[in-house]
């Protein structure tokens, strides 16, 4: 992965804002945040649960569009989803119709993607051995452990090539062991296909193992609280959480995060949706 | 496997031998008038008398044909109105107490009405299928249209698909369970309401039997007819769940 400061820009939040309109009178969920993310970068976003991480990148995906502010791509704004933006979605969103195969499959038989047959076997024959799950790609994924269904899922992102990938709490509901075997796949993708990450996630271990800048954000509504640059050149293995940068960068994201977490407690106002 | 299909049977013939058991039971027990209940086997003879010598199957065709056409129009309305009220909003708002207004109405009642507007041929029995059926089908189909997740149209959306391809890819398929469904309900109140819409000056069917037989006390007629109804109906239901069972492997069941 290319993370030098002379990458291009591709991504650009430029003083966003979000508001949303609730029963009880307009919420602010995201508040003037401005960032860039550059080409080959890996961008955690981090921050208290609730706080609208998740909207930041909905904004990117394109199914929100900011109150004020511009969110773009490429220089344009963001008009809607597209193929170029691979959203993993915290809840999968594995088509249970569909067999493993064929749910890779499915964003290769789209006009948008106009994939060759030949071609579309070979993709679909790549990611099913990559993600490990050959032996069942004629399995409905009622048949899938979580651990599967995730990997499906990124397979059926990455199936598409996009540029970009847009990954929310995509680890959350694993187990531990799963979740690091997770990241390390990601890893090893990632560093045979380079691709632009926005990684949404709450836990800091995983930001900073991952990542190569870290935006922490405030509690609702989410305010850029600090921008961090992540030391380690990649490739990365296990062994760098045992670095003491490793520890240092943690306790301090750790307290960042912390100080989020208590000022969102202080808030009286009940959290009645999720981000 | 062999065993557990054979236990699978068994267990779903119990509670028949033990209907007929009871049968016989409250015939013999002398709580009733036994001319009031005619025994299983008088009922048995009389079903095949009725078949070689009264034309049970001309009965049985004509009832069954009536109950899959009035169903198959019912149906291919259901689909379209329930899905478009469920995917819409306003849609519902707009027509959900129409809707509710006239599902409330027994088919029964609008009989005399149905005669005064289309007569009492083969269509104004249709008519009341047909009603029977759009109703219980569209309440069904756009309930669950309406609990579809928008997680897979955003999934979809993210991959390029554009909105015909959503439509055709993701949006089909899970409304297919939902037909499926309405089409099982629909049926089941189909054959429920076949007696009163052969009430309308029909000559055969097996609502006809059954009130033709309540004319001249024929009991034994009567129990064939309602026994006819309630087999002919658990086939089509048996048939309809198998093609489910195929069609949506996928989903996953409580118990299976």
């Amino acid at each position: 992965m290319n993370t030098t400061a002379t990458s291009a820009r591709r991504v650009q939040f430029n003083h966003v804002s979000l508001t949303f309109g609730t029963p009880k009178g307009p919420l602010k969920v995201v508040e003037d945040v401005t960032y860039d993310i550059n080409d080959g970068d890996f961008i955690a976003v981090i921050g208290p649960s609730g706080c609208g991480k998740t909207t930041m990148m909905s904004m990117l995906a394109g199914f929100q569009k900011p109150t004020t502010g511009q969110v773009l791509f490429d220089g344009s704004p963001v008009k809607g989803p597209g193929p170029e933006r691979g959203v993993i979605f915290q809840e999968y969103g594995v088509f249970p119709w569909l067999t493993v195969k064929q749910n890779i499959a499915f964003g290769l038989q789209l006009k948008a993607n106009h994939v060759a047959a030949t071609e579309r076997e070979q993709i679909c024959a790549h990611y099913l051995d990559l993600m490990g799950l050959s032996d069942f790609a004629n399995s409905y994924p009622k048949h899938l452990s979580g651990g599967m269904r995730q990997r499906l899922a990124i397979a059926r992102a990455y199936a598409v090539k996009p540029q970009f990938l847009l990954m929310d709490e995509p680890f959350g509901a694993l187990d531990a062991q799963t979740r690091s075997n997770m990241q390390n796949l990601l890893l090893r993708v990632l560093a045979t296909e380079g691709k632009t990450v926005m990684l949404i996630t709450h836990s800091v271990e995983e930001a900073i193992y991952l990542a190569s800048r870290i935006v922490v954000v405030t509690a609702r509504p989410a305010r850029i609280k600090e921008i961090i640059e992540v030391p380690f050149a990649y490739p990365r293995d296990e062994s760098i959480q045992e670095r003491a940068e490793f520890g240092e960068l943690r306790s301090h994201i750790r307290e960042l995060v912390m100080n989020e977490y208590r000022a969102q407690q202080a808030q009286m106002r009940p959290v009645s949706f999720s981000e | 496997m062999k065993g557990s299909v054979a236990r699978r049977f068994l267990l779903g013939l119990t509670p028949w031998v033990g209907a007929v058991v009871l049968w016989y039971a409250v015939r013999w027990s002398g709580l009733v008038n036994a001319a009031l209940i005619p025994a299983p086997h008088q009922v048995a003879a009389k079903f095949v008398e009725l078949l070689l010598h009264e034309g049970l199957l001309i009965d049985i065709y004509a009832s069954t044909r009536r109950v899959l056409i009035g169903v198959a129009l019912g149906i291919s309305a259901a689909v379209p109105v329930g899905f478009l009220l469920g995917w819409y909003r306003p849609a519902r708002t707009f027509a959900d107490p129409m809707i509710n207004f006239f599902r409330a109405l027994p088919p029964i009642a609008l009989i005399p009405l149905v005669i005064v507007y289309f007569g009492i041929d083969e269509v104004a029995k249709l008519v009341i299928l047909f009603y029977a059926s759009f109703f219980s089908g569209v309440i069904v189909m756009y309930e669950g249209v309406a609990q579809i997740t928008p997680l897979y149209i955003r999934v979809a959306k993210t991959l390029g698909a554009g909105e015909f391809e959503i439509f055709r890819k993701v949006i089909i398929p899970l409304t297919v369970p939902h037909i499926l469904t309405a089409l099982r309900v629909a049926l089941g109140v189909a054959w429920a309401t076949l007696v009163a819409s052969e009430l309308v000056a029909a000559q055969r069917g097996l609502g006809a039997m059954i009130q033709n037989a309540s004319t001249y006390f024929l009991l034994d007629v009567i129990y064939v007819g309602i026994i006819c109804i309630g087999l002919i109906a658990l086939v089509m239901d048996l048939i309809l769940r198998k093609i489910s069972a195929r069609l949506l492997a996928w989903q996953e069941r409580a118990a299976s």
